[in-house]
């Protein structure tokens, strides 16, 4: 199968690989949200941390994934998105727009529908810490 | 060097250039039918496919009467099998009982989804299961002999990770309980010594292609004496391969494969020398140099020009995008509907999480030392640069057990 030029240039040169710090320094940090999604049998995980300012706006995001060029593009491209969107803004972030910007095929949806539950897991994550209502639980699939 | 390059020996090897030579004039200068009986054309095409029959017995140790020319390694599986089992059934289609089948879960999906067919149809299987090495014992067969079985079907060699049954042990052990042992040797002939005699074997299924001859040719070797093997049948019609397989004979496709076995015969054991040591430094280099590498099966009882490494927190399908000037295959399922990682690897205890992070690494005669540098170099890099991109390599430093996490499936 023919990967899209967007999936290999955000493969090649993948954008915001990173953290902003371990899991037991950014644990309690109000100001940053984390979500970890997919599962290792899975042969998909996608980590995102989103850095908030106190106007609730994400002023950075970074990611690091386990899994196929698909999954590595759909979160490198998720963290180019989040990047000046208020958080919900970026809660509002479709798979679908992930599929079409990166012209995913049927057999690699499931890359995208695994950044929009980490875009979801991570604001939900930064809501909590900051006591504001969650967003809806991200969906099963 | 021209990239990239072709690691995928065990997928379909590159036909040989002197077999495609031999091959030509029977597309457009001698191409009668053998079939043809009363005419020169006929004769001629007849004299080509009886030399290519003779250098294929020799190349196994059979007489070419034993030979019977089909499509490929999955025809003569469906044939041996299907074939085997309804000739020795213990009661007519229908009704249960009909016989019982040994087989293994990590064979080939030609001999899982025939033998799969056959318990359907009443044949009662056993499933055996490889301990972590992968291989397949004459004393896992003895165990579960029954007196009701009628056919044991083992491969050779694996295909997705190298290892070795023991073979001509079962052999020996089939032929004493009077059972019929056909072998998938795909992966096995041309590139091993193969003596059906001294092994004992009774069905044995190969292809062309992956022993540098051409795709859409294969056979399967039938015993003719101690025991006469019978088989029913599957494809019926003009009576060719003395009524085991009608239909016109592939001339072409035979002659190929035909001089694919005298060349093999000629060069496996050069092959094998050179490829066995290439196959080593490939395995000691990587499992040296990356943590949390390892090399999939048993570490001694395998083809020398394959190899099957996982290499923890990075995917396999995403490494083989970063290791694109090498083309290898890898046991994680990405691409398909599912995302179920190699039920091989499954088989051997080999856990999804690594299971999903593995490479396919299969040689060939074409293959060059510079490329297997090459190749070690590349592989090394990708890892690596994957790592850094990967949370569960950081897990792992941060001393996080991967597997003392709840994932939530999806």
């Amino acid at each position: 199968m023919a990967y899209s030029d967007k999936v290999i240039d955000h493969y090649e040169n993948p954008r915001n690989v990173g953290t902003f710090g371990k899991t037991n320094e950014v644990k309690d940090r109000k100001d940053v949200g984390v979500g970890i999604v997919g599962a290792p049998e899975c042969g998909d995980v996608m980590q995102l941390q989103i850095k908030v300012d106190d106007q609730g706006r994400i002023e950075d995001a970074k990611f690091k994934t386990f899994g196929c060029g698909s999954a590595i593009a759909s979160s490198s491209l998720a963290t180019e998105w989040l990047k000046g969107r208020t958080v919900d803004e970026g809660a509002a972030i479709k798979n679908t727009e992930i599929v079409e910007e990166l012209s995913l095929p049927p057999v690699k949806i499931h890359c995208s529908v695994l950044a929009e539950d980490a875009i979801r897991a991570a604001v939900n994550d930064y809501k909590k810490k900051n006591g504001i209502a969650e967003e809806k639980e991200a969906h099963a699939h | 060097m021209n990239l990239p390059i072709y690691f995928d020996n065990a997928a379909t090897t590159r036909c040989d250039p002197r077999v495609v030579e031999e091959m030509l004039p029977y597309f457009t200068e001698k191409y009668g039918n053998p079939g043809s009986r009363n005419h020169a054309f006929g004769w001629e095409s007849e004299d080509a496919v009886d030399l290519a029959r003779e250098r294929i017995a020799k190349l196994i140790g059979a007489t070419p009467k034993e030979i019977v020319f089909t499509s490929g390694a999955t025809e003569s599986n469906n044939l041996a099998i299907k074939g085997a089992a309804t000739m020795y059934q213990k009661n007519p289609a229908g009704s249960e009982k009909r016989g019982h089948i040994i087989s293994a879960i990590h064979e080939h999906k030609a001999v899982l989804d025939p033998v799969k067919r056959l318990q359907k149809e009443g044949f009662d299987v056993t499933w055996l299961e490889p301990g972590e090495d992968g291989i397949i014992t004459a004393k896992m067969i003895e165990d579960a002999l029954r007196e009701d079985t009628i056919l044991v079907t083992i491969m050779w060699a694996n295909n997705e990770i190298g290892t070795i049954n023991e073979i001509p042990q079962i052999g020996k052990l089939c032929h004493a309980n009077n059972i019929v042992l056909h072998t998938d040797a795909t992966q096995w002939v041309g590139k091993m010594p193969t003596n059906v005699v001294t092994d004992e074997i009774d069905l044995l299924s190969f292809s062309g292609h992956k022993m540098y001859g051409p795709k859409g040719v294969g056979a399967l070797y039938v015993r003719r004496r101690k025991p006469r093997i019978r088989l029913v049948a599957q494809a019926e019609g003009g009576g060719q391969e003395r009524g085991f397989r009608s239909g016109t004979l592939n001339v072409t496709g035979i002659v190929g494969l035909g001089k694919a076995a005298e060349l093999c015969a000629q060069e496996m054991d050069a092959d094998g020398a050179r490829l066995i040591q290439w196959r080593k430094r490939l395995e000691d280099e990587l499992t040296s140099s990356l943590e949390v590498t390892q090399v999939n099966g048993h570490a001694e009882k395998r083809l020398p020009h394959l190899t099957n490494i996982s290499f923890g927190f990075v995917e396999g399908e995403g490494l083989m995008m970063a290791v694109k000037d090498i083309a290898c295959s890898s046991g994680s399922a990405c691409t398909s509907a599912s995302l179920e990682p190699s039920y091989v690897l499954k088989a051997l205890g080999v856990g999804d999480e690594l299971a999903h992070s593995s490479l396919r690494i299969s040689m060939g005669r074409f293959t060059t030392e510079d490329q297997v540098d090459f190749a070690i170099g590349k592989i090394k890099e990708a890892v690596l640069k994957l790592r850094e991109m990967s949370p569960l390599f950081d897990m792992h430093k941060e001393g996080i057990d991967i597997s003392q996490i709840e994932w939530a499936a999806h």
